[in-house]
């Protein structure tokens, strides 16, 4: 197997189990600032039980988090180092202000915080919780600082001779249209995962006559408002980052929409099965006009197709091929707009739950209350399969192709790859079973064991 | 001095805290299982360092990026020619990082025995592997004219580079072993101590060894010339001095002491690097140097800025997180790992 093949495989599952974590770490720390300042301002002791009950929780997925995200540190220049010689000087600025800026206040304030129940006043015990949440905001913000350059570049020009890229403006970079669409986005996807998560525990501890009723009814309701804030807020953040990619990379929408030619007024795919090599449709369903509603607001508007962008590309960058994986974007697609679209219905149902103080539930109601957690995940995923995928054949878009990012075999072997690829799958399942025994034991157990 | 010359020293002084820092709490880890059969004087030595580890290794990773913005280039030599050693390292702090986490949530002996070795392994190796890396860029790897290290694994385990890394396990050992003096107390305190006192001499030996062999393995000694300056000796005198301080229980001052030997000897071995950060040892004008592997001034002017506001912001709260944890812990303490 060819390294570049590994190194690929091996850098989307480390990221991808990476973000299993990161969005829920996102979503908890500021879901747990929230109760423990309540806590702070009723001094209701039951907002404590809750801030620690959810805080264990929120510890249990951090741990895998943190350690995960060393592995992504270190992959750059391990796996990928013509890329990380390449482009260095401009993505390693914001991943090394990750670190001092953000990851370092998120690692040393949760330590304070674990560790400072009786050492500090209340107030100053949750500023800290408050802190961890920002760092983990900023932590989200530089990182993808660094992956909309990936996406969109701004604010560079290549050196002279050729060898790389350079920085010539570290404000274009912070103010990337694309990061201003992906930041709310991904930050929002943090918030509903979180809420979805809280939805399902108490809902399912109320549901078996938990002894703990009014403080898991006070969790249903704080986590079905945060689920419904952030579902609002995905939806809306994910239409906009949309629009923006007609602009950045309009392949990636042709492909996520299998939209063969260039259309005016463009037609939204409902259902499609496409040969891929022909570059057409065999079966599809669409709706008329839809895509340029979703791309301008109006049923009118010219959205290109995958054939036209081939030629252009061909054109701008030379002889290859520009067209992604279409079945992959195609359906990662529709896998994130789906799990929103049900994410929007299940939310509006705890909701309206909440608002009428309804506190007891069918079976069904419970079970789809439960199993909807799983939702935000499948979004959360495929959206990232979408971004990454949808972008190939670049690492950079437009400036560096994958293929030239890779570390050399001479350097990087392919048998060292095979062996560290299947020393990360073996570990990372044992990780996950071991992260899911312990989340489970701790979110049954209920509030007495987190004391 | 230019942006180069003053990332090389950030760079040394983010090298620094973390060898001081993570070094005792490595330390901690590797000596876990020998201070203790009990579960109770277990938690308490793990909870010793429970606030502290998680930002002490912030060191290495604000490190390893901070390499990245500004040298990229010895960034990318660096950890793909380190491969093999990297992912056992990443295997290493994976393990130890979700073992102080889990380990206490479940009563199970097997599950609780099986996460102190896991601390212990998580600590070991690492302290073993950054001795073998720092013995490693001053000896030199086969990096040839496009900055490629072809060299693998085997390469790096040089008996010189061994050597280095058994030296590195034994000081951070040692050093722990006091952190552990001062922050328990009764019998883990007078346990603690006598493996202190254990340590000391086969640390120093090998240290020894190690300055010897390195006048063979290494240029350090022709760039640093007859009169080495004060740092060197400064470092050996710190920790021949540890002994007498320990003699006289007087950890806070023997934890001082192993704190200057390990600042001290990681800024000799910068000093002795400088201009250099990777030696080839094909071709010394192939040599990785904070140079020819740097960022454009543009991004460098970028870090220096970010560099000098949030390092000492760091150093403030670190040190004011090590205030309120000041305290020693005991078997009566409330803990929560």
């Amino acid at each position: 197997m060819d390294t570049l093949f590994l190194a690929r495989s091996q850098f989307a599952f480390t990221s991808i189990f990476h973000f299993f974590f990161i969005p829920l770490t996102l979503g908890l720390s500021i879901f747990t600032a929230i109760l423990e300042t309540a806590y702070v301002k009723t001094g209701n002791e039951k907002y404590k039980h809750l801030t620690k009950f959810w805080g264990t929780l929120f510890l249990i997925n951090f741990a895998v988090g943190v350690v995960t995200g060393i592995v992504m540190e270190f992959q750059f220049g391990m796996n990928w180092s013509a890329y990380s010689r390449f482009v260095g000087d401009i993505v390693g600025v914001p991943l090394a202000i990750e670190t001092l800026f953000a990851f370092f206040i998120e690692s040393t304030f949760i330590g304070i915080w674990v560790f400072g129940w009786n050492k500090l006043p209340k107030a100053l015990h949750a500023a800290s919780i408050w802190i961890v949440a920002l760092g983990s905001t900023l932590s989200a913000f530089w990182i993808l600082v660094a992956n909309s350059f990936m996406q969109s570049p701004v604010g560079y020009k290549i050196a002279a001779n050729g060898s790389q890229a350079e920085m010539v403006d570290f404000f274009a970079l912070l103010f990337n249209p694309s990061l201003w669409k992906q930041f709310p986005h991904v930050l929002a996807g943090g918030v509903v995962t979180a809420g979805f998560l809280v939805i399902a525990v108490s809902s399912w501890h109320l549901g078996r006559g938990t002894k703990e009723r009014n403080a898991f009814e006070t969790s249903l309701k704080f986590g079905a408002i945060y689920a419904f804030i952030g579902t609002m807020l995905v939806v809306l953040a994910g239409h906009a980052q949309m629009q923006n990619l007609l602009t950045t990379q309009p392949m990636k929408v042709a492909a996520a929409e299998a939209l063969w030619e260039s259309e005016n007024p463009a037609s939204f795919s409902l259902f499609t099965i496409g040969d891929e090599k022909g570059l057409k449709d065999v079966f599809s369903i669409r709706v008329p006009g839809m895509l340029s509603f979703l791309a301008y607001n109006t049923f009118e508007g010219e959205v290109k197709g995958i054939k036209n962008l081939q030629k252009e590309y061909a054109v701008q960058y030379g002889p290859g091929n520009y067209i992604p994986s279409i079945v992959t974007a195609y359906w990662s697609f529709r896998f994130m707009v789906g799990a929103g679209t049900l994410m929007l219905f299940v939310s509006l149902l705890a909701l309206y739950k909440v608002i009428k103080e309804n506190y007891t539930f069918s079976p069904m109601v419970g079970a789809l209350l439960f199993w909807s957690l799983l939702l935000p995940w499948i979004a959360n995923t495929s959206g990232w399969i979408l971004a990454e995928m949808g972008r190939q054949p670049w690492i950079v878009f437009g400036l560096l192709k994958t293929e030239k990012g890779v570390t050399p075999a001479s350097v990087v072997s392919s048998s060292e790859l095979i062996f560290s690829l299947a020393v990360f799958v073996v570990i990372y399942a044992a990780l996950a079973g071991t992260d899911f025994f312990l989340l489970k034991k701790y979110a049954s157990a209920g509030i007495e064991t987190a004391e | 001095m230019d942006l180069q010359t003053l990332w090389f020293i950030l760079i040394a002084l983010l090298f620094i805290n973390f060898f001081v820092l993570e070094g005792f709490d490595f330390g901690v880890g590797i000596l876990l299982p020998f201070m203790s059969g009990d579960d109770r004087e277990r938690r308490t030595v793990i909870n010793t360092i429970g606030p502290f580890w998680d930002g002490n290794e912030m060191w290495l990773i604000s490190a390893g990026g901070a390499m990245f913005a500004v040298f990229p280039k010895w960034y990318a030599t660096l950890f793909s020619g380190f491969y093999l050693m990297l992912i056992l390292m990443l295997v290493a702090l994976l393990f130890r990082g979700v073992a102080f986490e889990f380990r206490s949530k479940h009563e199970s002996q097997a599950w609780r025995s099986f996460w102190d070795w896991s601390i212990f392994g998580g600590s070991a190796v690492p302290a073993l592997l950054w001795g073998i890396a720092i013995a490693n860029f001053m000896r030199g790897v086969p990096i040839d004219s496009s900055m490629n290290d072809t060299g693998g694994l085997l390469n790096l385990l040089n008996p010189y580079a061994l050597l280095c890394g058994v030296t590195s396990f034994l000081i951070f050992t040692l050093h722990g072993a006091i952190f552990l003096a001062l922050k328990t107390s009764a019998a883990l305190k007078e346990k603690a101590m006598s493996l202190a006192r254990k340590l000391w001499a086969p640390a120093t030996l090998l240290c020894i060894i190690f300055m010897v062999c390195t006048v063979t393995e290494t240029d350090l000694y022709l760039r640093l010339g007859i009169n080495p300056g004060t740092v060197p000796v400064f470092s050996v005198l710190a920790l021949f001095s540890v002994i007498f301080m320990l003699k006289k229980n007087a950890a806070g001052w023997a934890f001082a002491m192993t704190t200057v030997a390990i600042a001290f000897s990681t800024i000799t071995i910068f000093i002795g690097l400088y201009p250099r950060v990777l030696v080839s040892s094909l071709n010394q004008a192939w040599s990785l140097t904070i140079y020819n592997s740097s960022s454009s001034l543009y991004s460098l002017g970028i870090m220096s800025i970010v560099a000098m506001i949030f390092i000492p912001i760091i150093m403030i709260y670190q040190g004011w997180s090590f205030w309120v944890f000041r305290q020693r812990v005991t078997v009566d303490s409330e803990l929560e790992y």
